[in-house]
């Protein structure tokens, strides 16, 4: 039990690390929403993830409708559900219901791929000391981007503005050179968004966002449907 | 409407679409459609997200354009997540130098 627990914890460091900064652009974000550092904390520990929380502020800051938080999170969030349908099938006997609804809380897209490389069925012990060593650098990160953002010259704090967008970049940028179909799909949300953020500008972002998103990935999946393996089917 | 409300929603929201299918889900998805929609809205989200927002992201459009072009490079080079999110903002930053 505390041997997969520390096992866990050790698997977790490389992701607290990598937390730490993208957390701590998220802190600067944050500051320049007008939100706390203890603001900001609470929400990097009650949803744990970076896109989502990126989003969730920007429609705080402009004080967007609650449906709109909710489609964006779904939106945004949704590759969770996938992945913990994944995960689900590979879970050891003693994971039970109260152990699901704990762990469920740390699925992340670096978590999932940590656990999804285990050979092993994975125990509850291992994916809570993960998880724990994901969140303080994920909170830490965001108490020092938060603080940062308030003291740092604009200089400094304006160019972090940028850190979690090249995450995103560095995310979706090596699967498209390698696949065509994701290419497409990247391509299109891409475009579809410019649409609205230039032309139809009715459309508030996080909206934008969504019908962006869905239109790319539901053209994307009629002409490439996919594998279990991910590959496009006529590939 | 007070930020608190937003946070729960946020938080809710965002635990129960890990939570329910972690919890209950115990067969596969069978729709070869549904299938391929959620395999592709990580990366359009993604992209949907970062485009055109990156470029209003430093607050200066001209350090903006830079640390995305040494995102684009870096990352189509394989190279680590954090070191793509770092060499854009330190690219921001020097770009800023110069203006």
């Amino acid at each position: 039990m505390k041997s997969r627990f520390l096992r866990g914890m050790s698997h977790g460091i490389p992701i607290a690390l990598g937390y730490l900064s993208v957390s701590f652009g998220f802190g600067i974000a944050a500051a320049r929403c007008g939100l706390s550092v203890f603001t900001a904390s609470v929400i990097s520990a009650s949803n744990l993830t970076s896109a989502g929380q990126a989003a969730g502020i920007d429609i705080i800051a402009a004080g967007g409708a609650l449906i709109e938080m909710i489609l964006v999170q779904l939106t945004i969030n949704i590759r969770y559900s996938l992945m913990a349908i994944s995960l689900s099938q590979k879970l050891d006997s003693s994971f039970t219901t109260p152990h699901r609804l704990a762990a469920s809380y740390g699925i992340t897209d670096e978590i999932f791929a940590v656990c999804s490389a285990q050979k092993e069925p994975l125990t509850p012990a291992y994916m809570y000391g993960m998880i724990l060593v994901a969140f303080m650098g994920w909170v830490s990160g965001t108490a020092m981007g938060v603080s940062a953002g308030q003291l740092l010259p604009p200089s400094i704090s304006s160019a972090m503005g940028i850190v979690l967008y090249g995450m995103f970049l560095a995310i979706i940028i090596p699967p498209s050179k390698r696949q065509k179909n994701v290419l497409f799909a990247v391509l299109l949300a891409a475009g579809v968004s410019v649409l609205m953020r230039y032309v139809f500008t009715m459309v508030s972002g996080g909206f934008a966002v969504i019908i962006s998103a869905v239109a790319a990935s539901a053209l994307a999946a009629v002409i490439f449907p996919v594998k279990d393996d991910g590959e496009a089917a006529e590939e | 409407m007070s930020v608190a409300v937003y946070i729960m929603v946020m938080a809710g929201v965002t635990y129960l679409i890990r939570m329910i299918p972690f919890t209950f889900f115990r067969k596969k998805i069978k729709s070869g459609f549904f299938r391929s929609f959620l395999y592709y809205i990580p990366y359009a989200v993604l992209s949907a997200m970062t485009i055109p927002a990156i470029l209003y992201s430093t607050g200066n459009i001209v350090t903006a354009v830079a640390g995305t072009i040494a995102a684009v490079v870096l990352a189509y080079f394989d190279l680590p997540l954090i070191v793509v999110a770092l060499a854009a903002s330190g690219t921001a930053f020097v770009t800023g130098l110069f203006l």
